[in-house]
């Protein structure tokens, strides 16, 4: 964190509303009902699309018939994958920098073959909603099955026909990392611990499911392209690619977002055929996906089988990691982003926060005939967590070590920094052995055993879980833009004071619920001086909006962030200068606090910028000679130094669990987690909240379960659970800071903390209250049913 | 998705009702609470050409005490049902199951009649019917029929109902003065559907329990009365009556959880219930978290 010119550092700034919990500008509006999403986008001429989907999850599709369908009420248009590929091309899920990844051209509306149950393979274009679903049902569609790759573990096998036969077998891409002697440090080890962990497949369920409506107005060669959406310059550049149309053309608007957690990040097949739909048809085309085709058609994630093994010496030192990651990613790697990271975060992750020195991974992701998996939240994190954090309590039972100990022991040391993890990843600073020392006093870690073993003698079982994770976040262009990915990484913030002394703030970060507008306008009335209430942002527009990456890995307040401090700190310089030729006083004189110009030495108020504004906007005739105003102010951001900004953190979750019924309870949860400078702890925590919550999701709830021919078993909101309020327990938040010297700012992200440890903190719980009956558990969702089988029960 | 179209109707009588359920056929369906019958008409699971509002229909709804029976109006809200005082004084089984039934907002429309007359294996009022004996009172063009619960469900949302037929009343006996009861039912989350519920009533008898029904639910094709289990439980054999649930019950293998874990969760709740029941502790059952 750097002092600014004022002498004064970025949180002790006169009027700083940074390090506060105020309330973020659009929480209101959205609570009174009154957020405009894609679904409340009024437009005349509005036509409504519905898509028929696979009913197979692997079929030739000998014929399309659309006569029937074509004839029904309200019908505008009937199109099949063959004419839509007229007007959109197709696209292919590969980047440069994982060497080695296949996959397939991919189509908006599949054409010669389906691949998975929900694959969109015609669309019905009609007056409403209901008329294009009753239409729907009339297209015949011949369909010739064809074998399903469903298992992942089968897929590679020499039996299993290749997906896609064109690249020979199932294999996605693989990756190897050896660092180290694994195998003498193994061989050499005093204990030895293995486990197979099984991570079920889910979902990430938004409460606005993904939309979008795209209106071609021939006259203005202009696609304009309303869109729940994360990254609109992304979309923006893809559409223009795949519709063959100039960047001036497309026009991205996000506006309110319900909700998108990585989901809305990817290139869905659906909605680029509404966009091409509203080229060939010359009308606003509008698709809103349901909730049963969400679950078919979003993309899935965490389809993992991981077999792992630690090394550890007698006194509890972690020695070596060997693991064997297998993912199934559905029949195509998604694009642009591809669905080879998940995978590889595991490598990069699996036992982050360590100092052992050797170190193998092998990471294979096949191909299969299920919806596509991408990134999610906390991408590969929980996975890599729940690896080293199961192993590691495993070593600790076996050397009758405390487990909070072995992990005080293990970590890399606070003042080790800046360094290199054992899988190439570069540290700046993180703060393990801080993070450790609070969570231990904040859950009363010595009490809790007492408490644990004294109602164990009254056959109460309760377990408690430790998970120590790094996590990725403030990414550069090392994630995609190197690989060839037209992602951006650098993102911008354009201020504008206007004649009252209000300020405009166009970002190129977004907003999908979690605070970014909030921080943003935070940032900008510190740096700028004027007051939080006089502060609008404007976000999720490719017209008006600087051009950036949007908002995903964690890294609007970052990123986003501090390209708004800079642009605000710019535009404080312009205004005392052109102040200070107005005043006659030196500008380094002269501060901007709280709507208005004041000596900076003595706080006195020189003039308001509602003075200032109406010198400059109406009567500048009276400036000095020479003297040009410009109180619009732009810069840009993308970290330079480190390639991500890693944080670190520790949870624990306190569990009881019924041995007769295998269910758990969860008592309590706690997480210390190190984002750096922290903004809005308001914000920061109920995002760590969010994501334990979806954590846990993942731990004990939420799982797409799919049957031997691929069809998908429990796509329903009565039979997929989401984890709800009644079930998540007390979660107890606290923070360490270690600000990233890459920015003034100093923060970096949060958004993946909680989901990144909640799974392996609720596990290994679960996993504590099961040893005295010598059971455990490594399969998620932990379900009832997975608990009574560890018990011998059924 | 969105329901495919259909025809409304609102009748102001049951014989108006029941008029247009004879006219329209199978192509009419009663709505109730809707929430089961919107949702499937959302899914186009369901299709029926014309709906027959039952909510406009004056005194379908409401509790009394009718002699030795409580009558519980077919159009009650489930709510309604388990907080009317009448229920908590009298039929404490029903009051015990309405923190079970799904959600709030689902508890305030939906509807006992509807419940019953849909007959989902694994809702609590079957079961409680079941349990205390309760007959259905159905009214249809011929007239009224009245069913007792045993003989109502019959199978996978199939019923006794004959076409054109509606739920009037179910109506309850009130318990003597030495009832027992006891409610109990897991879940994987609260307000979801029971991986496995038992509904039980009887009476004390010298030390032990006598006329013990045990209803059970999400276990089978419909609420089911586990007699060998009950009577070794009147015999103090609870073992032996979970044990005898095996020949009893057939919960069925779903892509979730497999019929075992059913089985093994109906043991563990029956020793639960049952042990409550012996204890004289006539409280609802305990917590069984996540």
């Amino acid at each position: 964190m750097s002092t600014d010119a004022t002498g004064l550092t970025f949180l002790d700034r006169p009027n700083s509303y940074i390090g506060r919990s105020v309330p973020r500008p659009n929480a209101r509006r959205l609570l009174e009902g009154r957020g405009v999403y894609v679904d409340d986008v009024a437009m005349a001429r509005l036509a409504h699309v519905a898509f028929l989907r696979s009913p197979h999850a692997h079929a030739r599709i000998l014929s399309v018939g659309t006569q029937a369908a074509r004839a029904m009420p309200g019908v505008i248009a009937v199109v099949t994958g063959a004419e839509l590929a007229q007007v959109c091309t197709p696209w292919i899920g590969v980047l440069g920098h994982f060497k080695g990844l296949r996959s397939a051209p991919q189509h908006a509306l599949a054409i010669d073959r389906a691949t998975w149950v929900g694959e969109p393979l015609c669309a019905v274009v009609a007056h409403s909603r209901a008329e294009a679903e009753d239409a729907l049902a009339l297209v015949e569609v011949e369909f010739e099955p064809l074998p399903a790759v469903v298992e992942m573990e089968t897929a590679l096998d020499p039996g299993t026909p290749a997906i896609h036969p064109e690249l020979g077998d199932n294999l996605a891409f693989e990756r190897v990392l050896d660092v180290g002697e694994v195998d003498a440090t193994f061989r050499d080890a005093e204990v030895v611990v293995e486990e197979t962990f099984h991570f079920g497949r889910h979902t990430g369920v938004c409460l606005e499911p993904r939309a979008i409506l795209a209106d071609w107005a021939p006259a203005d060669g202009m696609l304009t392209v309303h869109h729940s959406f994360q990254a609109p310059h992304m979309m923006q550049d893809i559409l223009c690619k795949h519709l063959s149309l100039p960047e001036g053309a497309v026009r991205v608007i996000c506006r309110d977002v319900g909700g998108s957690f990585g989901i809305k990040v990817h290139i869905y097949p659906d909605e680029m055929a509404t966009c091409a739909l509203a080229l060939m048809l010359k009308r606003p085309v509008k698709f809103v996906a349901d909730r049963l085709e969400s679950f078919q058609s979003d993309i899935h994630a965490r389809d993992h089988r991981v077999t792992a093994r630690m090394a550890f010496s007698a006194e509890g030192d972690i020695l070596a990691i060997d693991m064997d990651d297998l993912t199934g990613i559905g029949p195509y790697s998604v694009y642009p982003r591809t669905s080879a990271v998940e995978a590889n975060q595991v490598v990069n992750l699996t036992g982050g926060p360590y100092r052992h020195r050797h170190y193998r991974a092998r990471a294979r992701v096949v191909l299969q005939n299920k919806a596509p998996t991408c990134q999610y939240r906390a991408v590969g994190h929980p996975i890599a967590t729940m690896v080293a954090e199961g192993l590691v309590d495993l070593g600790a039972a076996r050397l009758g070590l405390d487990p909070l100990s072995v992990r005080e022991r293990n970590v890399i040391p606070d003042d080790a920094y800046p360094c290199a993890g054992v899988s190439g990843i570069r540290l700046e600073k993180l703060s393990h052995q801080a993070a450790l020392a609070k969570l231990k006093a904040m859950m009363g870690y010595e009490h809790l055993r007492a408490e644990q073993a004294a109602l164990r003698r009254q056959g109460i079982h309760r377990g408690i879980g430790l998970a120590a994770f790094i996590e990725i976040t403030n990414p550069s262009a090392a994630f995609y833009g190197v690989g060839g990915a037209r992602i951006s990484s650098q993102d911008g913030c354009t201020l504008r004071l206007d004649p009252q002394g209000g300020v405009v703030a166009a970002v190129s970060v977004t907003e999908q619920g979690q605070g970014t507008e909030g921080i943003i306008a935070q940032i900008v009335a510190t740096a700028t001086g004027v007051p939080m209430d006089k502060v609008r942002v404007v976000s999720g527009d490719t017209q008006t909006t600087p051009y950036g990456g949007g908002t995903w890995a964690s890294r609007g307040a970052g990123i986003g962030g501090e390209a708004a401090w800079q642009a605000g700190k710019a535009l404080r310089g312009n205004v005392v200068s052109v102040a200070g030729a107005i005043l006659q006083a030196d500008p380094g004189s002269l501060d901007v606090r709280d709507g208005a110009v004041v000596d900076a030495a003595t706080g006195a108020e020189r003039m308001t910028l509602a003075e200032l504004g109406r010198i400059v906007y109406f009567r500048p005739d009276t400036l000095p000679p020479g003297v040009q105003p410009e109180f619009v102010a732009t810069r840009h951001y993308v970290p330079k130094d480190y390639p991500f900004a890693f944080t670190n953190g520790v949870q624990a979750s306190y569990v009881e669990v019924d041995m007769q019924t295998g269910f758990v309870r969860l008592l309590k949860h706690w997480c210390v987690e190190d984002c750096g400078t922290v903004l809005n702890p308001l914000l920061v925590d109920e995002q760590i909240r969010g994501g334990i919550v979806q954590g846990i999701g993942g731990a004990l709830f939420e799982h797409c379960l799919y049957d031997a021919d691929g069809q998908l078993q429990n796509g329903s909101m009565a039979d997929y659970l989401v984890p709800m309020a009644c079930e998540m327990p007390d979660i107890a938040v606290a923070h360490v800071v270690s600000a990233t010297a890459s920015s003034e700012i100093g923060a970096k992200g949060a958004g993946e903390a909680g989901t990144a440890g909640a799974p392996a903190a609720v596990v290994n719980a679960i996993n504590d209250a099961l040893r005295p009956f010598g059971a455990r558990v490594a399969r998620q969702p932990v379900t009832p049913e997975v608990v009574l089988e560890a018990l011998g029960l059924i | 998705m969105k329901a495919p179209d259909f025809a409304y109707a609102r009748p102001a009588s049951l014989d108006a009702a029941l008029a247009l359920l004879a006219e329209h056929g199978e192509e009419a369906a009663p709505l109730a609470g809707g929430q089961s019958l919107v949702t499937a008409l959302n899914m186009r699971l369901a299709a029926p050409r014309l709906l027959v509002d039952l909510n406009a229909i004056p005194g379908l709804a409401g509790v009394s005490e009718e002699g030795s029976i409580v009558r519980i109006g077919a159009m009650t809200r489930h709510r309604d049902v388990g907080t009317a005082a009448i229920v908590r004084e009298r039929l404490p089984l029903f009051a015990a199951a309405l923190p079970h039934i799904a959600h709030p907002a689902i508890r305030n429309r939906g509807t006992i009649g509807g419940s019953v007359a849909l007959a989902d294996p694994a809702t609590e009022w079957p079961a409680c019917c079941l349990a205390a004996g309760a007959t259905i009172v159905v009214l249809g063009r011929e007239g009224e029929r009245r069913i007792a619960a045993g003989d109502f469900f019959l199978g996978l949302y199939a019923t006794a109902l004959r076409p054109g037929e509606i739920v009037t009343a179910i109506e309850v006996p009130v318990p003597g003065q030495d009832a027992v009861w006891g409610f109990d039912e897991l879940a994987r989350r609260h307000g979801d559907y029971a991986l496995v519920g038992l509904a039980a009533t009887g009476r004390r008898a010298g030390g032990g329990l006598a006329d013990l029904r045990l209803a059970f639910f999400g276990v089978a094709d419909r609420p089911v009365l586990a007699r060998d289990a009950a009577a070794a439980v009147e015999a103090g054999d609870i073992a032996g009556a979970q044990a005898a649930l095996a020949g009893e019950l057939d919960p069925p293998d779903d892509p979730a959880t497999r019929a075992a874990t059913r089985l093994h969760l109906a043991r563990v709740l029956l020793g639960r219930v049952a042990g409550r029941l012996r204890g004289d502790t006539v409280t609802e059952g305990g917590r069984n978290g996540v």
